[in-house]
């Protein structure tokens, strides 16, 4: 990405969209929208000091909303460009209040609130379109409860939590527990109020709550009093509540038994009849993975088929199993119930006994479905290239980077589901076919002839 | 190399320049006394803190105070070479400074970063940082950079489909080259098979090819050859090339090694006898030639792979297990086609929606437990049905297995031409799997196609596409210009002993018979220090780190 940024050949426009596609190959315009991001990029130097005093927090989708980030952000660290941008649906002052604190606390005079989308025209050659794919949603799968059990995560929200600069911070601790925790935190800065409350009295009275509470009878007329014991009043159950939790909160250990469920909205008529050839060795990294950060964890990882079809791919899956306690169970799971300590118990047939067999995990992993891109039908209006069968652009065997457009050509999972080295391969190939676009031979020249 | 010139007479002139970074830096440590301590230090006229040194404002400063100040070193303290190394060098060199003149402290990274909340200290370290940076810029030489030409001409080794669709890449984007293939006729295994899965004729796509190739301005296309012989390096290859009308020699600026791989077949292996036990190659050639003849087949997947002695998923032979299958049940739709398998590795869009439609038309699948492997005997095949649990029968008049594609026995002798590595399976090995799949370590030279690991057509075609590109970026530049950061060795003191010789991983080291000693080729080179480390006389050093610039850094701490 680094490289990408600093070549001097290559004009990186983030944060924009194609608007409008016209001419023909060789000779393309190109109608680009530059969105506002309320900084200016020239000046902004990355450094960060407006987001660490901006009031405002937003679930950050980076960390798949389990985490927070402000309303003014980078995407994450290292990406390019350093820029920051405001998030205008969250921005005090893009919603009309008052704030502007990153404006005084920016040291560069980067942040611009007046700043506009800006319509950019380009003159380009050949065009690639690579615009990735989406992550299938989950919750479309009822029996797998992935809206109702806390402890039921996508592969992706699993690579943050796996990440050291994920919201855990490498640890594999289990969203319930992660909520009982924020919960703790709720109650106990909730408790502190009360308590403060409640010493304002025990000052003022000389005499310490408890006491007081077990001479005070409900018919009390004197409005401090009953104010007094209706404070304390609401502050025993929080204490309580706190306690409990507390309790419970000691027994929390990070997640150790790791269930992995396979093609997920994938090969799967209801969704995709795809395969999405990626998640299988997705799933063996991530399991690899945990392991190394914690030699505990088991992990069985639930499929038809465990498509390990790559350089090296087999070999890895062998050593997961025999390194790292993967076992790999040839089994489609038929739903996901809550068990007991939010554990998800999954429920699946063991075809060699023939019975229906319940087994209870820590936390359980989707391998989601690698859907297309959202907005790629508005997108393929705009190139005006086809669509195939499945919801990618549409090539053909012959001519594999080749959009059904002239000087149009796409890779990567846009093209369909593949992995990274597929997807690199295939980027170099498309930009080969764009550079043989621009390119005069003899042997066009004699077809213009 | 040129040597530092007037190293007497030149006066030392530092200019260090401290970055706040906003408060990533001076959030965390002192800056104004950093620079203060800067400016006493030994060789230091000027000394300057920044709030972003790498602004446009930051840069104006460090140009200003080169001209102003005549300073011949500059020392900025800030973030990661990683990242803004280049931006400070080649802005100095702007100003007319020589930028190997230039070094760059990591304060924020290695400093304000890991000792957040411990001002103090972090200050400390910081200045320790900035001496011993200071320290190394008074030993630094300036140093120009590495230029050599490039011939823009291309060898594809390889006549299959990966090395017709590189070579016709590379000549639609105006490039020449010479296509080597060793058999009579360009097109590779393409030849042998039936149809590919969309129907085409396998054998009339890579014709069509081959004659677009062939017709090609640009390309020199040549049959029944071979390469005896390659020396040189990126940019400039001599080529040696037996043809049969005599022995060729050329230039060439990149090589792409697109020698492809071959179907295992192995006699005796899961009873294959070539008659009622056939491999799918095989299958191949009869459906081909129309003398395929059988009411129940039965295939096995996974022969001779992904077992003990072959680790490796062959990637395409489930799918030529399920296209052939579907081949079988079109013409004979009353054909019974069995496939035993352990994973049907049918991924992607178009090959999954094979396995549905397969499916759809009759043709059975089932799992066998790779413990205990099918058994084939005189009209049957005995297997465990890994999913069930039992032992299954299943008579059948033709047995076919899908071996896989194993590396070339002449692969080592393509290696051993440009002593490029390959994997324990004997396919050769790129530089970074996931990265550079495209890639050898060594530079200039590439790899698409089944050379590399099995792949389908499409995808062969799409790597060999792809090199095109690679290689593109390299020839369209008028010359090859790299650092001067780079490995030299004295020929005075060098014994000969080729240490460094074994440790350079881009083979940028050879032994020279006549002199006796070690000689770094420096355009190969890519400052890795590896020989530097390991020369018992001393005699490899790194440019930019050589002993006494290191030392003069760590005597400052």
């Amino acid at each position: 990405m680094l490289d990408v940024g600093r070549h001097p050949n290559i004009n990186l426009m983030a944060y924009s969209e194609v608007e409008k596609v016209e001419g023909s190959a060789g000779c393309f315009k190109v109608r680009v929208r530059r969105k506002a991001r309320y900084v200016d990029e020239d000046k902004c130097t990355g450094c960060g000091a407006c987001r660490e005093k901006c009031p405002t927090d937003v679930l950050d989708l980076y960390n798949e909303g389990h985490s927070t980030r402000k309303a003014i952000y980078s995407w994450f660290a290292q990406g390019i460009p350093s820029t920051h941008t405001i998030d205008p649906d969250h921005c005090r002052v893009l919603q009309g209040k008052k704030c502007g604190i990153c404006q005084k606390k920016c040291e560069a005079g980067a942040i611009d609130f007046e700043q506009k989308d800006t319509i950019v025209d380009l003159e380009i050659g050949a065009i690639i379109a690579a615009n990735g794919y989406t992550i299938f949603d989950p919750g479309k799968i009822a029996e797998y409860r992935y809206n109702d059990l806390p402890n039921v995560v996508t592969a992706v929200e699993f690579e943050r939590f796996l990440s050291a600069s994920g919201p855990t911070h490498g640890h594999i601790d289990r969203p319930s527990d992660i909520a009982v925790r924020m919960k703790i935190e709720e109650l106990a800065k909730e408790e502190n109020k009360l308590l403060k409350m409640l010493a304002r009295f025990e000052e003022k009275h000389g005499k310490k709550t408890a006491e007081f509470y077990k001479t005070y009878t409900p018919g009390e007329t004197d409005p401090e009093m009953v104010q007094w014991a209706s404070r304390y009043e609401e502050y025993l159950p929080v204490k309580n509540r706190l306690l409990e939790l507390q309790k419970k909160a000691e027994t929390f250990t990070t997640a150790k038994r790791l269930a992995f469920i396979q093609c997920v909205g994938s090969r799967d008529l209801r969704y995709y009849p795809f395969c999405s050839s990626y998640c299988c060795m997705h799933s063996i990294k991530e399991a690899i993975i945990a392991h190394e950060h914690e030699n505990a964890t088991t992990s069985v990882i639930f499929g038809m088929d465990i498509r390990a079809v790559g350089k090296g791919f087999d070999e890895y899956k062998v050593r997961g199993g025999n390194k790292s306690n993967i076992s790999y169970r040839r089994s489609r799971v038929a739903e996901i119930i809550n068990g007991p300590n939010d554990n998800p118990v999954l429920v699946y047939e063991d075809t060699q006994k023939q019975i229906v067999k319940r087994e209870e995990f820590d936390l359980v992993i989707l391998a989601t479905a690698c859907a297309p891109a959202q907005g790629m039908k508005e997108l393929s209006k705009i190139l005006d290239i086809e669509i195939n069968r499945f919801g990618f652009f549409k090539t053909s065997p012959e001519n594999p980077l080749d959009t059904t457009r002239e000087g149009i050509f796409v890779c990567g999972c846009a093209h369909s589901p593949m992995d990274i080295p597929e997807s690199v391969a295939q980027a170099s190939s498309a930009a080969s076919r764009a550079v043989q676009t621009v390119t005069v031979t003899p042997e066009k020249l004699l077809k213009i002839s | 190399m040129k040597k530092k010139s007037g190293e007497n007479t030149e006066q030392l002139r530092v200019g260090v320049f401290i970055c706040d970074c906003g408060s990533n830096i001076a959030g965390h440590l002192d800056c104004k006394s950093v620079t203060e301590y800067a400016s006493t230090l030994p060789g230091v006229v000027y000394a300057k803190e920044n709030l972003y040194t790498c602004s446009e404002s930051g840069i104006g400063e460090i140009q200003n105070a080169i001209k102003e100040n005549k300073l011949n070193r500059v020392v900025v303290a800030s973030c990661s070479p990683r990242t803004h190394h280049p931006l400070f060098a080649s802005s100095c060199a702007q100003a007319g400074m020589n930028p190997y003149l230039f070094e760059m402290v990591n304060i924020r990274d290695q400093c304000s970063w890991v000792h957040m909340g411990k001002r103090d200290i972090a200050t400390a370290k910081a200045m320790d940082l900035v001496r011993m940076g200071v320290a190394k810029s008074t030993t630094l030489e300036p140093q120009s950079e590495i230029e050599s030409s490039l011939v823009r001409k291309i060898l594809v080794i390889g006549g299959g489909i990966a090395g017709l669709s590189a070579a016709e890449a590379l000549a639609g984007m105006g490039l020449e080259v010479i296509l080597v293939e060793k058999e009579e006729k360009f097109g590779g295994l393409m030849l042998d098979l039936n149809l590919l899965d969309s129907g085409a004729s396998a054998e009339q796509q890579v014709f069509e090819l081959a004659a677009k190739v062939m017709t090609t301005s640009g390309i020199t296309a040549l049959t029944a050859s071979k390469v005896t012989q390659i020396t040189g390096y990126i940019g400039n290859f001599q080529v040696a090339i037996a043809t049969p009308g005599g022995k060729i020699d050329a230039k060439v600026g990149c090589i792409v090694v697109a020698s492809g791989a071959i179907p295992l077949i192995q006699e005796g292996l899961f009873g294959h006898n070539g008659k009622n036990v056939i491999t799918q190659m095989e299958l191949e050639k009869r459906l081909k030639d129309g003398s395929f003849k059988a009411g129940r087949v039965v295939m096995i997947q996974c022969v001779g792979a992904r077992n003990q002695t072959r680790e490796y998923c062959s990637r395409i032979c489930c799918a030529t297990a399920v296209k052939n299958s579907m081949i079988i049940k079109r013409k004979y739709p009353l054909a019974g086609v069995h496939v035993l398998y352990r994973d049907m590795q049918m991924y992607g869009d178009v090959k999954e929606q094979m396995l549905w439609d397969a499916r759809g038309m009759g043709i059975q699948f089932d799992v066998y437990d790779p413990k205990r492997p099918p058994v084939v005997s005189d009209g049957k095949v005995v297997f465990h049905h890994a999913v069930l649990g039992e032992t299954k029968e299943f008579p059948c008049d033709l047995v076919v297995l899908s071996t896989p594609l194993v590396a070339r026995p002449d692969a080592p002798e393509v290696a051993a031409l440009m002593r490029i590595p390959s994997d324990k399976n004997g396919f050769f090995l790129e530089a970074h799997a996931k990265l550079r799949p495209l890639d050898f370590a060594a530079d200039g030279i590439f790899v698409c196609g089944s050379a590399r690991y099995p792949v389908t057509s499409i995808e062969a075609r799409t790597q060999g596409m792809g090199v095109a590109s690679r290689i593109g970026a390299i020839l369209f530049k008028d010359k090859l210009v790299k650092s001067s950061i780079v490995a030299e060795i004295d020929a005075e003191t060098c014994v000969g002993c080729m240490g460094c010789l074994n440790v350079c991983p881009y083979d940028a080291i050879s032994f020279n018979r006549q002199t006796n000693v070690c000689e770094v080729k420096e355009i190969l080179c890519k400052g890795c220090g590896n020989c530097a480390s390991t020369c018992p006389s001393h005699s490899a050093i790194l440019r930019g780190y050589k002993p006494e610039q290191l030392l003069a850094q760590i005597r400052a701490i």
